[in-house]
């Protein structure tokens, strides 16, 4: 049983995402129950990875990495699930965050629109699947599982603002997925394989043509990831669609930019030997990611409305990490994945809490009642469940949210004392330390970007906070413990990492080292290749 | 050979990005279907094109590679067309929920003004 660990991841959200569409959707309560047990088993796998990555159980497998071959078929002929520290640590984030949400949509979203919890289940198989494959084209396959879920979600609810902001994201998704086979298909025609490890082996062995041809899937790959991580000037996409889609899936999308962070760090790493071509080299990813931070953060100072904000904070955190993992070395990398994990669940709580927040604007019936009115909320409840749509009123409610939204500012802005704070200190740090290797002007433009991103963040976040929380005229809007409570998980989480920043960034430091090993990646994967002296 | 498979990739591709650049969501949807016959066709053009070679073994054949066509992109393109039939499928719904709630088949879900 043991071995089959890391196929679990999806094949739990595939059975339950297939079950629920067989449940009937009057029966709320068994449906529930089923998506909550399967996202807690896909939590208590996730965190089994983890621990059999680090090394703190006995793992499966011998060595650092796990390798499982789908059907026993040996790595380039089959296709290969790894399991590295990273990939561990992706797969609990989703986890974590994913049952956050679900809790939060069972509340109330879910019944907004039909099979929203079989998208759900959908959509983390994706996530799990990206984070896991070792093949390229197995990756395409999983980007469209995700991709399909996420335009389902994304239109959850339905209205004209959301099938409108739909429309856009998923055309260009489509556009992506086209670029992507092109790229896949390059690839595998000048070097006959789509497993990541052989590539990685048979790229330094080029011709000059074939490498030029290569070098040119690679860049079409790039592309991809950079439109899928929403990085300048490819990312135009992503506020209104973030902004438009209902709150737990705004929630759960906190993590789908971090896919194509990943995909990119993944492929640059294992490219890197071989002198990876533009998109996954330093310095042009250097410079789109502070792009990318500055779009974000004059976004951010813009942003008129909670939602759009949440939005460019996502493009503002993308930004921040597409330029570390540009920087020079490799010294960035652990703190960056520290900041990774901060500012995915940071944002997801943000995405959930603003909606509660602004829930009494919309009954104070100013600027929100258009997207009120797109959720359709207000009829179904009131025909089908008169009572739940009250829920308890939690005396304190304005304080909970007040406070959530002061410890949400403080860690997407990086103030201490919570773990926004600790990642861009770590961040910075490593960079200040970084030269000479890398040149002192990097390091300098790092420090005012993250400084001053962080400042905008916070001026932004105050002044909208002053608005939706001080004025006088809005009734206590009325929450339901259902949904205070992922997001108070959330934010405790943030104030976890900080507190036990030590180990936290120990792992993260050992994912960096073990992912920057490709190596030991390649000898793994392909155990006779690597033996047979190959560079 | 070489050069009408690549004139008709081109072609393809061609029409279909002109067609994804244009302000009207029929349009997208008609160049996203011949952009995806051209890539579809790319792919199937980059197990080398070979005629009178099968991808699947024949047992009187032989195993000699040299004997068969790579049979990994035909699966590719086969996985490919699954998937782009099925996402344009979902585009076209979502094309008409915008069509029904705008009243407009622009992309933006409203007219440009005029002069």
């Amino acid at each position: 049983m043991m071995q089959h660990l890391p196929i679990l991841p999806i094949l739990l959200p595939l059975l339950a995402g297939a079950l629920l569409l067989f449940a009937s959707e009057t029966r709320h309560r068994p449906r529930a129950l089923l998506a909550l047990g399967a996202t807690l088993a896909q939590l208590a796998t996730a965190l089994a990875l983890l621990a059999c990555a680090d090394g703190r159980i006995a793992a499966p497998w011998p060595g650092e990495l796990g390798v499982y071959a789908l059907g026993d078929w040996a790595a380039p002929f089959g296709i290969v699930l790894v399991v590295d520290r990273l990939a561990a640590l992706m797969l609990t984030l989703t986890a974590t965050l994913g049952l956050a949400a679900l809790v939060y949509a069972l509340a109330r979203w879910e019944r907004a629109g039909s099979h929203f919890l079989s998208l759900y289940q959908f959509l983390l198989m994706g996530l799990n699947g990206a984070f896991l494959t070792g093949d390229l084209f197995n990756l395409f396959v999983f980007f469209e599982v995700l991709l399909a879920a996420s335009y389902g979600l994304a239109l959850h609810g339905s209205g004209a603002p959301r099938v409108k902001a739909g429309l856009h994201y998923v055309a260009i998704n489509l556009v992506a997925s086209l670029i992507f086979l092109i790229a896949a298909a390059l690839m595998y025609g000048v070097t006959g394989t789509l497993n990541m490890a052989e590539l990685a082996l048979r790229v330094p062995q080029l011709a000059a043509g074939e490498r030029t041809l290569f070098d040119l899937g690679a860049l079409l790959l790039g592309i991809v990831f950079l439109v899928k991580a929403g990085a300048w000037p490819l990312n135009f996409w992503l506020p209104s669609t973030y902004a438009a889609a209902a709150a737990p899936v705004g929630g759960l999308f906190a993590i789908l930019t971090k896919v194509g962070v990943y995909a990119l760090l993944r492929f640059s790493v294992l490219l890197q030997e071989a002198g990876a071509p533009a998109p996954f080299e330093g310095d042009w990813l250097f410079y789109c990611g502070l792009a990318t931070i500055a779009v974000g953060t004059l976004g951010v100072l813009a942003a008129q409305k909670l939602d759009r904000l949440a939005g460019f904070l996502v493009i503002v955190s993308s930004g921040t990490l597409l330029a570390a993992f540009g920087f020079t070395g490799t010294t960035l990398t652990g703190p960056a994945l520290y900041y990774l994990a901060s500012s995915v669940l940071g944002s997801g709580a943000f995405f959930m809490l603003i909606e509660m927040a602004e829930r009494n604007r919309a009954v104070a019936a100013d600027l929100l009642a258009i997207s009120f009115e797109a959720f359709g909320l207000q009829d179904r409840h009131e025909s089908e469940h008169p009572d739940e749509m009250a829920g308890v009123a939690i005396p304190a409610a304005m304080a909970f949210l007040g406070l959530a939204f002061i410890s949400c500012t403080v860690v997407l802005a990086g103030l201490p004392p919570f773990s926004g704070f600790v990642a861009k200190f770590a961040l910075l740090k490593a960079a200040i330390a970084a030269p000479p290797a890398a040149p002192a002007l990097h390091a300098n433009l790092l420090f005012a970007a993250l400084i001053l991103s962080g400042l905008a963040g916070l001026i932004a976040l105050s002044r909208l906070g002053i608005r939706v929380f001080w004025s006088s005229e809005r009734p206590t809007p009325r929450l339901q413990w259902l949904e205070a409570g992922p997001v108070a998980a959330l934010v405790l989480l943030c104030a976890v990492l900080a507190f036990g920043a030590g180990p936290a960034m120990d792992y993260f430091e050992a994912a960096a080292r073990s992912l920057h090993d490709t190596s030991a990646y390649v000898g793994v994967v392909l155990p006779e290749a690597a033996a047979g002296g190959a560079p | 050979m070489e050069i009408v498979f690549a004139l008709a990739i081109g072609v393809l591709a061609g029409s279909g990005i002109y067609l994804l650049l244009r302000p009207r969501t029929f349009q997208f949807i008609m160049g996203l279907s011949l952009l995806s016959y051209a890539v579809n066709l790319f792919i199937f053009g980059m197990g080398r094109l070979r005629t009178g070679a099968a991808p699947v073994i024949d047992p009187a054949r032989g195993a000699d590679p040299a004997l068969y066509a790579d049979p990994v992109p035909q699966a590719l393109v086969l996985t490919a067309i699954v998937i782009g039939f099925a996402v344009t499928a979902l585009f076209l719904v979502v094309l008409l929920a915008a069509r029904g709630l705008a009243g407009t088949d622009h992309v933006d879900g409203r007219e440009p003004e005029r002069e």
